[in-house]
């Protein structure tokens, strides 16, 4: 959007005058604990008074365009975005924005997100159809209640399939300027190009146009580690769901060695508070993963699990452990399982096909090879990210006799195929597998020839989503990737110009649980259907 | 002399255009479409008519079969070379028994009488001399002529009978006749367009590019995409490079994929194939691969990058030709009006 080139330059100056305003005010003055949740009390009262009114309000601001919009400049200014007119106003805002951690909090957390699923409820309500379906946040989701009773499903939708809906994109904004600590702004990243109408609910980001380049210099809210990873996951250079969940740990790793603990602060409460903005930034930059949500969830109960008597070289020493053996466990480990019990799968004299590059599966396919069983190997890639490739030149490294086809090609050499290998991405817990796009055609075309269909996961991937179709939420990639050249002419190079055509670049796709005859898991070999089982056997572990 | 010299010409053009059809094949020449192919075959097979010395029938369809060998043997894959000769071989049988005043129906009813007294073998050697016979012939070429002439619009008006307003039409790579379907109905019709983009030559841009020149909605996906988006597609509309005997398809790579899906939504397939892609082979179990360079390739690999698909006649809903709309199961009916069966086998 146009507002987006302006708006860099206005902060630059705004950052300046607001600093100068902020630091005469509290010049080596800290805020002590009561005084903060003093004002984080007002803060309570007032949204809970001008919640109405500011519903009202924004009904009618859904015009602009502006992702930061100054809707409600009167009814909320402990909230109020950085705009022109708001200079003034924005100056009470970091008293009650830091974070506060006290005794208390642990309470008023509560009646706060009580509040806040009765506000949504009836937000729901009130709107017609916009909610199909309960999404699961990537926020840690307390598990008070034993798996035996059934839990009231009170999920928020994710924000990265509500792009549609300007509210949600309001609130986004709200909540990136909260959780900033010295009032550097963490951008919206705006979208690019047109949008097909089907997936108008989704984000579509052009790799040109990186997040780093909005950030101001120097950025002390992210740390250099996270922005560098941001950029990695952007640009494409991590890839793969392992790949990321592993680089986002180590990013972690050097944030917690990295951290000290603020005097009148509990590192445990601390931290996960400094790694919400890490964190949104990272899905700004590409939504997460499920493997990384997960991996997420399970560092931030481990932060708020530390006791608080515990002593911060100790307590971070701690910490980094418990990264090293998830890692280790979930990742190292359950991949030497499955391919264990993959082994058994693989027979001389077979013909395996594999798409795209899954770690876990070159990794099974590696190890077979050392352990001299005899077979051949089909790679089948697809455009525009031609992952195959990566895989093809892993595979002909250690000796593997391969064969490259395009997918389109896939029903030509099925017939010569006795198995078909495929990694996931995550399995959700309705038994529908998500992987790269092309991975249910695949399993088309095998169910359609009688070839055994496996899928290789880690227990990490599951996740307690549930999709039937792949429109409801997936990734949107850069449209430009499908630009190709072909005899000296490129037909797409001016499809901006061109009002009705639109590319479509999707990254993942699910595969029905029909399609699939074993999923091969670090805690055996499993039928599609059992995930849910699974899944409730961690939450008991946990 | 005129007579040396019409066979001289007559035989540079056979020549010109059998290279043109190894050329076309071998991707160096300009890739024709189909009905570019069936027009100049039968233009030429006219001239032959119009320029070689023959005296009955029995030779004309000699020197024709001979020279549709050779023509079939320079690019197998383009069937419709052999499907126009078949045509004029069967237009030759016809005027000839026209002229002979034996009535049609007798002679291409094959009733059991008729194949156990006749003992396999046509008593016809098509030896008789007639005088008109190569006006006739001629005449019928030429009806043939503007018959192809007039295939892509036929099957484009045939349009609004088949796609209604706010549909999601898919189709795969770049076939002209679809195209023209799609424009025709896109005349007084809202719908939207989503065009494969058929990897690695990717003529899927091309279609898109101009389909929404004409002011359609079209998105182009990659071909990895086809069975994500298949859940919201009302129907998928494809062109074809052969309808085989049997009903299914000789169709461009990843069309098996495609209609496999369709299957799996319980999605209607529509081919849109003008009459003379009909040829009377059977599936071979050979494909002919093409292979097209696009990357380095390692020393240990294989890459196989094949041109056609083939499609079983059970995916495929309906056939729009430039005679009508038909069931698949209808095919071998058509195929026996088109050629006669000795002519299957050039």
């Amino acid at each position: 959007s146009r507002f987006s080139d302006i708006q860099p330059a206005l902060f630059c100056n705004l950052f300046i005058a607001v600093l100068h305003i902020f630091a005469r005010q509290t010049e080596g003055k800290e805020l002590t604990k009561e005084e903060k949740q003093r004002l984080r009390k007002e803060k309570k009262q007032q949204k809970k008074s001008k919640e109405k009114k500011d519903e009202k309000a924004s009904q009618e601001s859904e015009k602009e365009k502006k992702p930061v919009s100054s809707a409600s400049p009167a009814s909320q200014p402990p909230t109020q975005p950085i705009t022109p007119k708001a200079v003034p106003t924005l100056v009470p805002v970091p008293a009650s924005e830091t974070p506060a951690p006290a005794d208390k909090p642990a309470k008023s957390k509560a009646e706060m997100k009580a509040e806040r699923r009765a506000r949504q409820e009836a937000e729901r309500a009130s709107k017609q159809g916009k909610k199909g379906e309960v999404g699961q946040q990537a926020a840690p989701g307390k598990p008070k209640a034993p798996p035996s009773e059934l839990q009231p499903v009170v999920k928020r939708l994710p924000e990265h399939v509500q792009v549609d809906n300007p509210e949600v994109l309001k609130k986004l904004a709200k909540k990136l300027e909260r959780q900033q600590v010295s009032y550097r702004y963490i951008p919206l990243r705006s979208d690019y190009g047109y949008k097909v109408s089907l997936f108008s609910h989704l984000h579509q980001y052009s790799r040109k146009a990186p997040l780093t380049q909005q950030l101001s210099i120097p950025s002390t809210v992210i740390h250099p580690a996270i922005v560098r990873l941001g950029l990695q996951y952007s640009q494409g250079i991590v890839a793969g769901s392992n790949a990321r969940s592993v680089a986002l740990l180590h990013a972690f790793k050097q944030v917690i060695r990295d951290y000290t603990t603020p005097p009148n602060e509990e590192l445990s409460r601390d931290l996960v508070n400094k790694l919400k903005p890490y964190i949104s930034f990272l899905n700004q930059c590409r939504p997460l993963s499920a493997s990384m949500g997960n991996a997420i969830k399970y560092i931030k109960k481990e932060i708020s699990n530390i006791p608080s008597q515990c002593k911060e070289e100790e307590a971070k020493s701690k910490l980094l452990n418990c990264i090293d053996r998830y890692i280790d466990e979930k990742i190292n480990l359950a991949a030497k399982a499955i391919a264990k019990s993959s082994i058994e799968k693989i027979s001389d004299g077979d013909v395996i096909l594999v798409y795209g590059c899954s770690s876990l599966v070159n990794h099974i396919l590696c190890e077979a090879f050392e352990k001299n069983r005899k077979f051949r190997v089909i790679v089948v890639d697809s455009r525009p990210r031609l992952e195959g490739r990566e895989a093809l030149r892993r595979l002909v490294q250690r000796g593997i006799s391969c064969t490259y086809v395009l997918i389109s090609a896939v029903s030509y050499i099925l017939p010569e195929v006795s198995k078909v290998f495929l990694g996931a991405h995550a399995l959700l817990a309705n038994g529908y597998v998500m992987s790269r796009v092309g991975t249910s055609q695949i399993a088309l075309v095998a169910k359609a020839f009688n070839v055994p269909v496996l899928v290789c996961c880690e227990t990490y991937k599951f996740c307690e989503r549930v999709q039937t179709d792949s429109f409801v939420s997936n990734e949107l990639d850069d449209p430009d990737d499908l630009i190709v050249t072909r005899k000296g002419k490129t037909q797409l190079e001016h499809w901006q110009e061109v009002p009705s055509l639109g590319l479509l670049n999707l990254v993942y796709d699910v595969t029905p649980p029909d399609f699939v005859d074993l999923v091969i898991t670090d805690l055996g070999m499993i039928p599609c259907t059992s995930v849910p089982v699974v899944l409730r056997v961690k939450n008991v572990d946990q | 002399m005129p007579g040396p010299d019409k066979e001289t010409d007559l035989t540079e053009r056979i020549e010109a255009f059998l290279s043109d059809l190894k050329r076309g094949g071998s991707g160096t020449g300009p890739l024709r479409g189909s009905a570019e192919t069936a027009r100049e075959t039968t233009a030429l097979l006219r001239r032959i008519t119009a320029q070689a010395r023959w005296s009955s029938a029995g030779d004309l369809m000699e020197i024709i079969r001979k020279e549709g060998r050779r023509m079939t043997a320079a690019q197998p894959s383009e069937t419709t070379v052999g499907n126009m000769i078949r045509r004029v071989l069967k237009i030759i049988r016809e005027e000839y028994a026209r002229s002979r005043g034996s009535s049609e129906e007798t002679d291409q009813q094959e009733s059991l009488h008729k194949l156990l007294t006749s003992g396999g073998l046509s008593e016809e050697n098509f030896r008789q001399h007639f005088a008109a016979l190569k006006a006739n012939v001629i005449e019928a070429i030429n009806e043939l002529l503007t018959e192809l002439e007039g295939t892509t619009d036929n099957i484009a008006m045939q349009a609004l009978e088949h796609i209604h307003s706010n549909e999601v039409i898919m189709t795969i790579g770049r076939s002209r006749t679809v195209e023209s379907f799609l424009k025709d109905a896109a005349r007084k019709r809202k719908f939207h367009v989503i065009v494969a983009e058929c990897a690695p030559f990717c003529q899927g841009h091309k279609m898109a590019t101009s389909l929404s020149e004409a002011g359609i909605e079209t998105t182009v996906i990659a071909d990895a995409a086809i069975f994500a988006v298949m859940s919201r597609v009302n129907k998928v509309i494809i062109g074809t490079q052969t309808v085989l005997a049997n009903g299914g398809l000789r169709a461009v790579n990843g069309t098996h994929t495609l209609a496999l899906a369709a299957k799996h939504h319980s999605t209607p397939l529509i081919v849109c194939a003008p009459m003379f892609k009909l040829s009377p082979q059977v599936r071979r179990l050979t494909n002919e691969p093409d292979f097209y360079n696009f990357c380095e390739i390692l020393s240990k690999v294989n890459v196989h990058c094949p041109v056609f698909d083939y499609v079983p006649p059970e995916l495929i809903t309906l056939f729009i030709s430039n005679i009508g709309g038909h069931a698949p199961s209808y095919i071998y009916r058509l195929m026996s009006e088109l050629y006669h069966p000795e002519d299957h086998e050039l």
